[in-house]
């Protein structure tokens, strides 16, 4: 077995040290160095988005980031998405719009959804269409995930 | 939005129409905060102490001999504690037992989790290993040493018919409707429905359509991927933790591969990262057991690869089809025949018996036959997907229903309605239908905006497509704990993939006249109720609902009995209306009736149900498409579809549903395939290759619901989650004809068949103008 690194980062908000091995991935340190179980491993390789995370508020796959790279960054995951009890508006609206039947691709789409508003607060349906095709969902049809987007961009314009 | 809603009596349906409260509604589910917050527990999420982390080494060869496996250098990989191969497995039993959804034989159940003589496909588990981290176990498999003897690879239904063609299973012979054939082959079964005169039916004819079709292997493509933690406590009980349709259908599989008695074992179902008919069948849980048990009984978890979940697990199955189909001058059908010759994979156990069922059942017709022929391939042993085998057929027909519509000059709704099944109608293996809505549907369609809309523009069109699903209506059980409160606490073992907890609670609370909130639903483990079907058949919302409906109306009428005692009244006098219990002038509202009624004895209810009448689903949909002619590439313009949902208790996780089979048909219809090379090898194991539809490829898909309330359940459910998926691909077919005066036989219509295609009829028709060269 290699031998670990201990890698001090920012983890939703929190300064965060852990022990990981050099070839150990983001998704995995997170989900079992850190015991951070929302973002999901679908595919491995960069395909899906059922892992990402914003990197310094960069949208990542966490499955192609290594472990030892987050070194003095900041990572927030989908369990930093919540703010003091409170659902983000795009966890509420993901709940009304009933966008989620299986949910294990919704921390993946919650967490790109809000990279994209931080970004474009008023996007429009091509603008969420492209930029959540970096997410796989087998379920919805992406129909009411659309929509729930759209109804969080409307809201805060 | 252009969604609108529709029933069969042509009133209007509103949210909680018709004199329900809960019925109707849009409630949130009760695991919803936890999946949008990261919190639901799914089975690659399972930790504890001492947990050991397995892989599976997997064949290289599509079709190979297994001489010998030497697992020495493996486990002495320090960090490695157990290997295992099929030696470590019983030896299984030629017989076959339903342990699930339809019926298996337990000696290929038990070879597809760890091959025992012979690989059958590329990606069959050969053997397993348990190690302190997944990465030492990946490491460990590579050093286990498989001899191979590679034999030629039989990857299509051609292949495998071939005269010479090479043998998979040796002990292998036909059953023709009983009749057990006496040679080896790779056809495991005939079989025929018929009725009417099919020759006289289509000699009196006045047009006659006949074609052949290819549709190829697609995976039902979940984005969780299997996973399975087992744990052997120190009494000899074996838990396992799982992602599974059916926690019950993984107990009977492991129970069976194992030779354990199901008293040893539980299973829990964790939450489900979707499923869609492929996570029925048991692959990781057997080895993940075996695992635990040659290293001292630490748990086990194995977590599937995505490569490895498209090489070994589900998917559907290929197939090669034909349909004839005759008309009389009027438009009539007056015969028709279909070929399915369907690739089961590795084992026998094909849906060519559904998908007959499927292929005619949209139309009245007198003069029949369908043959259906299950044939085994090198592929991954076939698994349901969503309507199992009715994608494929209903391309076919639906394809061939729209050329003879063309022919005969009339519009391919009017078809439809001229020829569609009713009420006493029978599908094509005999059953007759009770009150069916298929042609309420595609009225719906014909009737829709989108439908009645202009399209135009070049290399443009639209197509429209019926499609049948039976349903099913399988055993449930659940039980109901009063609270004195007034909450109910409601455990099913139905396992919920997309919102089921809600539309099966929604039951519970309209029954006992009580609000969404107070009760509350979870899906519990094998221990907990009795037995219960998997999530599938579309049955979940239509079966556990009944249950749950029972519960609700046990709960009332024990309640009343009791108050009646209480108020020192005959039970008859006790009235409950509008959550108030009274007699006389006693009166008491629910939530106090709950306390006062169970201060000398607890209050709980059960119920198990097998219902046999559930209700048939129906759906036509319409879709505008445009092809780039210089790419091929279709882009789906606008989507509308219309589904007999019975009633839909959830109007919400209905039209998800709805959007989703459709989602999924598209894709199957556009891009999805499983890519060969010569030797068998699968080519585009990863979701970058293997193409599933996103966000960018779709439009907004417009549902509209018909209700036409199923006679035989209390509230008209009907199951919605599975007739969606079957017309896609043939209104996407339908619809490129028109864009393109192209017929595609072969799905999915990819950019680069329909751009071949495309070529050919420019070559062709350059050659017919004179003087063009």
């Amino acid at each position: 077995m290699a031998k670990k690194i201990a890698v001090e980062t920012t983890l939703n908000g929190e300064e965060t040290v852990f022990l990981c091995e050099p070839r150990q991935t983001l998704l995995e340190a997170l989900r079992d160095n850190l015991g951070l179980i929302g973002s999901k491993e679908g595919c491995g390789n960069g395909n899906c988005g059922a892992c990402n995370v914003l990197l310094d508020g960069v949208l990542v796959n966490s499955c192609l980031v290594l472990a030892p790279e987050i070194e003095g960054r900041s990572v927030v995951t989908i369990e930093g998405i919540a703010e003091d009890g409170q659902l983000h508006p795009l966890q509420q609206k993901f709940l009304e719009h009933a966008s989620l039947q299986c949910g294990i691709c919704t921390p993946g789409f919650i967490v790109s959804s809000k990279a994209l508003l931080d970004d474009n607060p008023s996007p429009s349906e091509h603008d969420v269409r492209l930029w959540l095709a970096g997410n796989l969902c087998r379920c919805t049809g992406y129909d009411k995930i659309v929509r729930a987007v759209l109804d969080v961009a409307e809201g805060d314009a | 939005m252009a969604d609108t809603k529709q029933n069969g009596t042509g009133q209007p349906a509103a949210n909680g129409q018709n004199g329900y409260k809960v019925i109707g509604t849009r409630p949130v589910r009760p695991d919803g905060v936890d999946k949008v917050t990261g919190r639901a527990v799914y089975a690659a999420d399972v930790q504890m102490t001492g947990l050991l982390h397995g892989f599976v080494l997997r064949s290289p060869h599509a079709h190979a001999r297994i001489r010998s496996i030497d697992t020495s250098k493996a486990e002495a990989l320090p960090g490695v504690r157990a290997v295992v191969t099929a030696d470590d497995l019983p030896v299984a039993e030629d017989k076959i037992e339903d342990l699930g959804e339809g019926a298996i034989n337990l000696k290929y159940l038990s070879d597809n989790v760890l091959a025992q003589e012979k690989a059958l496909y590329h990606g069959h588990a050969v053997a397993g290993v348990a190690a302190v981290n997944p990465h030492i176990a990946r490491e460990a498999a590579e050093l286990i040493e498989v001899d191979y003897e590679v034999l030629p690879p039989v990857m299509t239904v051609d292949d495998a018919l071939a005269e010479d063609a090479p043998i998979l299973l040796d002990t292998l012979r036909t059953d023709k409707m009983g009749e057990i054939g006496t040679e080896p082959t790779n056809l495991a079964s005939f079989f025929r429905h018929q009725r009417g005169d099919l020759d006289a039916g289509f000699a009196g004819a006045h047009l006659v359509v006949d074609r052949t079709f290819r549709t190829e292997t697609v995976h039902q493509g979940y984005i969780e991927p299997h996973a399975a933690t087992a744990l052997h406590s120190a009494d000899g009980q074996i838990t396992i933790w799982t992602s599974t349709q059916g926690s019950f259908a993984v107990r009977g599989q492991v129970c069976e591969i194992l030779k354990i008695p199901v008293s040893r074992l539980k299973v829990v179902p964790t939450e489900i990262g979707g499923g869609f008919g492929g996570k029925i069948n048991v692959y990781v849980e057997p080895v993940a057991v075996v695992l635990s048990e040659k290293a001292g009984h630490e748990p086990v978890k194995i977590v599937m690869s995505r490569a490895d979940v498209l090489a070994a697990t589900g998917p559907t199955s290929g197939s090669n089809i034909r349909v004839k189909i005759g008309v009389d001058a009027d438009g009539k059908i007056s015969a028709a025949l279909a070929e399915l010759y369907y690739e089961a994979g590795a084992y026998p156990g094909s849906p060519v018996g559904a998908a007959a069922n499927v292929s005619l059942a949209p139309y009245a017709i007198d003069n029949l036959q369908v043959d259906g022929y299950d044939i085994i391939v090198n592929r991954p042993r076939s698994a349901a997907y969503r309507a199992p085998g009715g994608t494929n057929v209903a391309f076919a027909v639906e394809s061939v229903v729209d050329e003879l519509a063309e022919k005969l000059g009339m519009d391919p709704a009017e078809f439809r309605v001229l020829n569609g099944a009713k009420e006493n109608d029978r599908r094509p293996d005999g059953l007759q239908y009770a009150r069916i809505g298929q042609i309420e549907t595609v009225e719906a369609i014909r009737d829709s905006e989108h439908y009645q809309s202009p399209l135009e523009g070049k290399y443009r069109g639209r197509g429209i497509a019926s499609g049948y699903w039976n349903n099913w209506g399988g055993q449930s059980s659940a039980t109901a704990v009063l609270n004195p409160d007034g909450s109910v606490n409601l455990s099913e073992a139905s396992t919920d993939i997309g919102g089921s907890r809600a539309s099966i609670a929604m039951q519970l609370a309209e029954a006992m006249d009580i609000e969404y909130e107070q009760v509350k639903a979870r899906v519990v483990d094998t221990d907990t109720v009795s037995y219960n079907d998997v999530t599938g058949g579309s049955r979940t919302t239509f079966a556990t609902g009944l249950a749950a409906y029972n519960l609700g109306q046990q709960l009332k009428k024990e309640m009343k009995r009791r108050l009646a005692d209480q108020w020192d009244v005959a039970l008859g006098d006790v009235c409950y209306e509008d959550g108030v219990f009274s007699a006389g002038a006693e009166s008491l509202p629910f939530i106090e009736a709950a306390g006062l009624v169970q201060r000398d004895e607890p209050l709980m209810a059960s119920s198990t149900v097998h219902p046999q009448d559930f209700g048939p689903g129906f759906s036509t949909q319409c879709v505008d498409v445009e092809v780039d002619p210089e790419t091929g590439k279709i882009t789906i313009l606008r989507y509308t579809i219309a589904q007999d949902v019975g009633k839909a208790i959830h109007p919400s996780y209905v039209e998800g549903q709805m959007q989703g089979g459709v989602a999924q048909g598209i894709g199957w219809a556009i891009n999805e395939e499983y890519i060969y090379d010569e030797e068998g090898h699968l080519l585009n194991a990863s979701l970058l290759d293997y193409r599933m539809p996103t966000a960018l490829d779709l439009p907004m898909i417009e549902t509209i619901m018909v209700e036409v309330p199923h006679p035989a359940h209390p509230y008209g459910v009907r199951g919605v989650g599975e007739v969606n998926i079957v017309p896609p691909a043939g209104a996407v077919a339908n619809a490129v004809y028109q864009a393109t005066g192209i017929r595609m036989d072969k799905l999915p219509i990819s950019p680069a068949r329909l751009l071949e295609a495309m070529w050919a009829k420019e070559a062709e028709s350059a050659e017919l103008v004179p003087g063009d060269d």
